[in-house]
């Protein structure tokens, strides 16, 4: 028998079944829909985190402050002053691949302008801050080396503060107060959005790092130091020589743990993205489920079709149909009902998460290749629970087939 | 020219718990082309398993089967397909057409299992061509719960032919038929049988045994007696003194 003919055998036994098929099917269709939507929630997800990621700059470095044990007393992680700016400087000088440094300062501060006043953090930083977060300045311009040397009261500011403290007003060139010293606003920043953290990072002000330390804190010890590396395959060794030569500086011996913490932007997406892959694993899994359960309903349905259709099994062999057709007869039937399940499942899941994203705001990306591996996958589920019921009605004897009743 | 039906000393032994039960003991037989064979028996004389035998749908214990000058009794199953496929035409007690496919789908079937494949348009053409030697070419469309009993026997012995097999083999082919519905039926074979083709039917009705040319009666495995049929009965002559005593309207 052609294929096209068995083909078309399984369509016509399938039809004559509807709301039977239909049920079945509904097994598959939920099956996959879920796994579709599952995955595009997932992936959706991780996108987000991943672009999260991506503002924090190009093969960025930081390092952090670690803790410190005084006579027996640790202290917390950062709560000592162990990050100087000479680290920074030697970072700049002495560590190969390095293209950019910026020593980080800040302070929590109240501005003022006007009679508006929002509170939040003024951070102190190099003028390679910009290029090391790919972060662009909108309007104005950002600081320069000079008025780091001079420790100038100028400022860039993020578009949150920008809002709060001039609404539709142009900041450029006004005077705003920062624990009452003046600054002038030289820069308004391109809005970044939430961090990984969940964070607004657009409520910042930027100034030189060095008037934070000589007009605003009074210290010299940094919170952070950010490094641009020159490349995503130079980072490893970067962060190993950094850490090196911090020890060094920091006459840390062998039996001593660092007190400064070296954190590449690899580590912290990977950090980031692994709740994400947790949860992608675990609704897959839960998906997969009701695909099997799908996948038993299919053989079951097979099973109770396969008795049924006994007789007309056995007028078959008995008309000279080989095991092979009977077999393909069934299976091909099983593959249709799963595959048929599986292209609308695919269009309910589709359907699904547009939903999700259009009105629960729920980020979700679907890609082609979860639904290609939805379809061949629901496939192979009506081969694998198919085939039983087929062989069975492939084995039949022609005489008990014919006499059954 | 070998005879169609060759059986020589033909064993089928079924293998109970404590028991060896034989259904059909050193059976030998030879039917030429162009016979008309009854054989009957009461039920356990093994003519049901002399049928599943002779059709192909059970291999004997021992001796040999020679189908159309073939040992089929060496077959595997996929083999013993192919010969039920090419070389015999099977009408059943129960017609045994599949229901919700049409007439002509139905004589169609066996042409979709022979492994020599033919178009779609070959196939009804020779559906119809069939189903015109039963006189139902009018009903090719009609499903099996549209046709009446003899009806659907017709649809049958056109599903039989349409691979112009070696050997018609009828299983109590009037069994679930009225009397008169009996006698179309069996003219239908008596005229294929005047075109030259052997039919083998089991029953266990002697007026059906009489349209036959010779008769085998069975009893416990044994081939009782075999012979010409004497005074046998014509069943078109029957047919149309039936229709001359009940006018028509």
């Amino acid at each position: 028998m052609t294929p096209l003919a068995t083909f078309n055998l399984a369509l016509r036994a399938l039809q004559r079944n509807k709301m039977r098929s239909t049920l079945t099917m509904l097994g598959i269709v939920i099956g996959v829909g879920a796994v579709v939507a599952m995955v595009g929630i997932g992936n959706g997800a991780k996108s987000q985190v991943e672009a999260q990621i991506a503002t924090l700059g190009q093969n960025v470095i930081l390092i952090f402050p670690g803790s410190v044990a005084t006579g027996g007393v640790q202290s917390g992680s950062g709560g000592m002053g162990t990050l100087k700016l000479e680290d920074a400087k030697a970072i700049a000088e002495e560590v190969a691949d390095v293209l950019a440094v910026s020593p980080g300062t800040r302070v929590s501060s109240q501005l003022g302008y006007g009679n508006q006043n929002w509170a939040t953090s003024v951070n102190g930083e190099s003028p390679e801050y910009f290029e090391i977060r790919q972060w662009d300045i909108t309007s104005g311009a950002g600081f320069t080396e000079q008025d780091v040397r001079s420790a100038a009261k100028v400022a860039v500011i993020g578009a949150t503060v920008a809002r709060q403290l001039f609404g539709e007003e142009d900041p450029i060139g006004q005077i705003m107060r920062v624990r009452n010293v003046p600054f002038q606003i030289i820069g308004v920043l391109r809005a970044k959005g939430t961090s990984v953290m969940g964070s607004d990072q657009d409520d910042i002000v930027i100034v030189p790092y060095t008037t934070v330390m000589k007009r605003l804190s009074g210290t010299t010890n940094l919170r952070m130091i950010s490094v641009q590396c020159a490349s995503e395959e130079r980072t490893a060794a970067v962060v190993q020589n950094i850490t090196d030569l911090m020890r060094q500086r920091h006459r840390l011996g062998p039996d001593r743990e660092n007190d400064f913490m070296v954190r590449s932007q690899q580590e912290i997406a990977e950090m980031a993205t692994a709740t994400s892959r947790v949860l992608r694993l675990l609704l897959g899994a839960i998906a997969s489920v009701s695909l099997i359960v799908g996948g038993i309903g299919i053989m079951n349905i097979m099973l109770v079709s396969v008795t049924e259709r006994t007789r007309e099994i056995g007028i078959r062999i008995a008309l000279g149909a080989h095991g092979a057709d009977i077999l393909s007869q069934f299976l091909i039937e099983a593959v249709t009902l799963s595959s048929l399940g599986g292209i609308l499942g695919i269009l309910i899941g589709l359907g699904t998460s547009t939903l999700l994203s259009r009105f629960a705001g729920w980020p979700t990306l679907t890609s082609v290749d979860a639904i290609v591996v939805a379809f061949l996958f629901s496939a192979a589920v009506g081969v694998f629970f198919g085939l039983y019921p087929a062989k069975k009605a492939a084995a039949l004897d022609p005489i008990d087939a014919l006499r059954y009743e | 020219m070998s005879p169609v039906i060759q059986l020589d000393h033909v064993w089928k032994t079924y293998q109970t718990a404590d028991v060896e039960l034989h259904a059909v003991r050193d059976v030998s037989l030879c039917i030429e082309k162009g016979e008309f064979v009854a054989i009957m028996g009461s039920s356990g004389s093994g003519k049901s398993t002399m049928m599943n035998i002779l059709g192909c749908l059970d291999r004997p214990t021992r001796g040999h089967y020679f189908l159309d000058g073939q040992d089929v009794s060496t077959l595997d199953r996929d083999g013993l397909a192919d010969i039920r496929n090419q070389k015999i035409g099977f009408v059943f007690q129960g017609f045994n057409l599949l229901t919700r496919t049409s007439a002509a789908e139905n004589v169609e079937l066996p042409m979709m299992y022979a492994r020599k494949s033919l178009g779609t348009k070959e196939m009804r053409r020779r559906a119809l061509e069939a189903l015109d030697m039963v006189g139902l070419s009018k009903r090719s469309d009609h499903h099996p719960n549209q046709l009446s009993g003899g009806q659907q026997q017709r649809v049958a012995i056109a599903r039989a032919l349409v691979n112009q097999p070696a050997l018609l083999l009828a299983d109590e082919p009037t069994g679930n038929l009225d009397t008169r519905t009996s006698i179309e039926i069996m003219e239908v074979f008596q005229k294929l049988n005047e075109q030259g083709i052997t039919i083998v039917m089991v029953t266990h009705e002697h007026d059906i045994a009489q349209y036959n040319k010779r008769c085998l009666v069975m009893r416990d495995g044994v081939v009782r007696s075999d012979g010409p049929v004497i005074d046998r009965s014509s069943a078109r002559a029957q047919r149309e003194a039936l229709e001359a005593a009940t006018p028509a309207g």
